[in-house]
């Protein structure tokens, strides 16, 4: 392979694979985040009706 | 039977990379005049595709929803909206590093560049927008409005090139361009294996958007108890 340009060509990868890879840990902290949102609501409903 | 078409089309999409990657990496030579930066091709072209087909779901989802008032609508029109915005930063980028090795800048205001970017804001403003609406049918009305005007830049994302004359390169995968035939087909298997990721990208938002109206719909009604 010619070695012209290889360093930006790796550079233009590692970038959009590290956009993506951004965006599927954003994803993942949402996920955790919203299972915890849903648990304190639950028990804040069943609690609620207990009263 | 929603997660196994899940995992199944992440499976396709990793197998297709890896399979692309090689190709692309240890098959093709490099390109004659542009050397190995050309072989970004197949992630820069492709993931442009992406972002614009994510962005004609969403433009039906919005049309749906002011159609028929249905919440699901507008769940899949910022889950799309979403991903294809990740979608468009990396064709954004890697088109900037690209064109600091082939032209010597990273950045020109000509057409191409300059819709794709105001593209980009504009979806990018969506999504600000919908932060800033509590009421989640009023959220929805505003967001699909928007996202319907914003489509109208789509169009000229992709026909800058055709209707006026721009740094930007003419198009090489259509209306007229040429690359060898084992190189298109490279690029539109990793065009398959983007939509596929991207599909199971926004399934996944999507599923979390539901969750998240369902947690507030449990706690309007846990606060009226």
């Amino acid at each position: 392979m010619d070695t012209r340009n290889f360093t930006y060509m790796f550079y233009g990868f590692a970038a959009a694979w590290a956009i993506i890879v951004v965006y599927v840990l954003m994803l993942v902290a949402r996920e955790r985040k919203i299972r915890q949102d849903l648990e304190n609501v639950k028990k804040l409903v069943e609690y609620r009706e207990g009263r | 039977m929603r997660e196994k078409l899940l995992y199944i089309f992440g499976a396709i999409a990793a197998l297709l990379f890896v399979r692309n990657l090689y190709y692309i990496f240890m098959v093709f030579p490099d390109e004659a005049s542009q050397g190995a930066i050309f072989r970004i091709i197949f992630f820069h072209v492709p993931a442009a595709m992406t972002a614009m087909l994510l962005a004609l779901v969403s433009l039906v989802a919005s049309v749906g929803f002011l159609a028929t008032r249905r919440l699901r609508y507008d769940s899949v029109a910022v889950s799309v909206t979403e991903v294809g915005l990740a979608f468009l930063a990396a064709n954004l980028i890697t088109g900037s590093i690209w064109g600091r090795v082939i032209w010597g800048i990273w950045w020109t205001w000509d057409a191409r560049l300059t819709s794709a970017l105001v593209c980009w804001i504009l979806y990018a403003g969506y999504l600000m927008l919908r932060r800033a609406i509590e009421e989640p049918t009023q959220r929805a009305t505003f967001g699909a409005v928007y996202s319907i005007f914003a489509f109208v830049d789509v169009p000229i994302v992709i026909f800058s090139i055709k209707w006026w004359r721009t740094q930007h390169p003419q198009p090489v995968f259509w209306g007229g361009g040429s690359i060898p035939g084992a190189w298109y087909a490279t690029a539109l298997l990793n065009l398959l294996a983007m939509l596929l990721f991207a599909a199971v990208l926004a399934a996944i938002r999507l599923r979390q958007e539901e969750t998240q109206r369902e947690i507030d719909s449990l706690r309007r009604h846990a606060h009226s108890m």
